[in-house]
């Protein structure tokens, strides 16, 4: 790898390590079910942002933007139901607190 | 290499702002925000039309989808607030300094691996791949979004 790129690398990787940690710290301190779902957009951006560089590395980014949108198409499908979920939720709790969800069976 | 440090370093900054804000409506226009700043990093790196869907999907569609997830449950009372405010402060208020603590181990102690990188083919038409490559791609995205549109079904399905 050419010190260029090597260089490049790395402090992208910083980055992403910080976005991630960034992400995974909001899903497990929070008890708002709707900043969980932001918390698992950046952990999407993350990983996002991850496959993007490794296709610019490699010289295939066609490759990593095919790959990248059908991420973009799952994450929106996921936020759509996850919404769902939420709004169910609270019609039956009066909260999105997951604490809160007594109502479950099992 | 210098405006890409400064994309990183906006991202990061709108990324621990969109989770230290108290407000949800700020928190979703901080992931909106950090959406674009994202769009303009893939563009750098030579993914324009990864960018162009980051950009109008995730800055555009998702905090739309929060933002009505929002509008749709209530709003705290004036007497929960501030007992919410601190309870938030408390659990958040860490954040920061592992950030802060994280980047600097990761600074100091990174070690570029040594690999090989592939050498780079001819260029290739991101329409090609998505249409010759990768079709089968597209037939998942097609179950996917099926699914994701009868899962929202089922979700909102009124009781008889």
């Amino acid at each position: 790898m050419s010190p260029d790129l090597a260089g490049l690398f790395s402090y992208f990787m910083i980055f992403i390590i910080l976005l991630f940690i960034c992400g995974a710290y909001c899903i497990a301190a929070t008890f708002n079910m709707v900043r969980a779902m932001i918390g698992l957009e950046l952990l999407i951006k993350a990983a996002t942002l991850l496959i993007i560089l490794a296709g610019y590395l490699c010289g295939r980014s066609a490759l990593a933007q095919a790959i990248v949108i059908t991420l973009i198409v799952i994450e929106i499908v996921v936020m759509v139901v996850a919404g769902g979920i939420i709004l169910w939720a609270f019609r039956h709790n009066e909260s999105i607190d997951p604490r809160k969800l007594s109502n479950l069976k099992g | 290499m210098l405006i890409n440090l400064i994309l990183l370093f906006v991202l990061l900054s709108a990324a621990v702002w969109t989770v230290m804000t108290t407000r949800l409506i700020r928190s979703i226009v901080g992931l909106a925000f950090t959406s674009a700043v994202l769009a303009a990093v893939i563009y750098r790196l030579n993914s324009p039309l990864a960018a162009v869907f980051e950009l109008s999907v995730c800055a555009g569609l998702i905090p739309v989808i929060f933002i009505t997830t929002v509008s749709f449950t209530h709003r705290i009372s004036k007497e929960e607030l501030p007992v919410a405010r601190k309870e938030r402060l408390v659990r958040f208020r860490y954040l920061p300094f592992i950030i802060i603590a994280a980047g600097l181990v990761l600074s100091w102690c990174f070690k570029i691996p040594q690999f090989n990188l592939p050498a780079a083919g001819p260029k290739e038409d991101v329409r090609n791949i998505i249409w010759y490559l990768r079709h089968l791609d597209l037939l998942g995205q097609i179950v996917i979004l099926l699914a994701g549109a009868f899962g929202v079904v089922v979700l909102f399905k009124e009781d008889k």
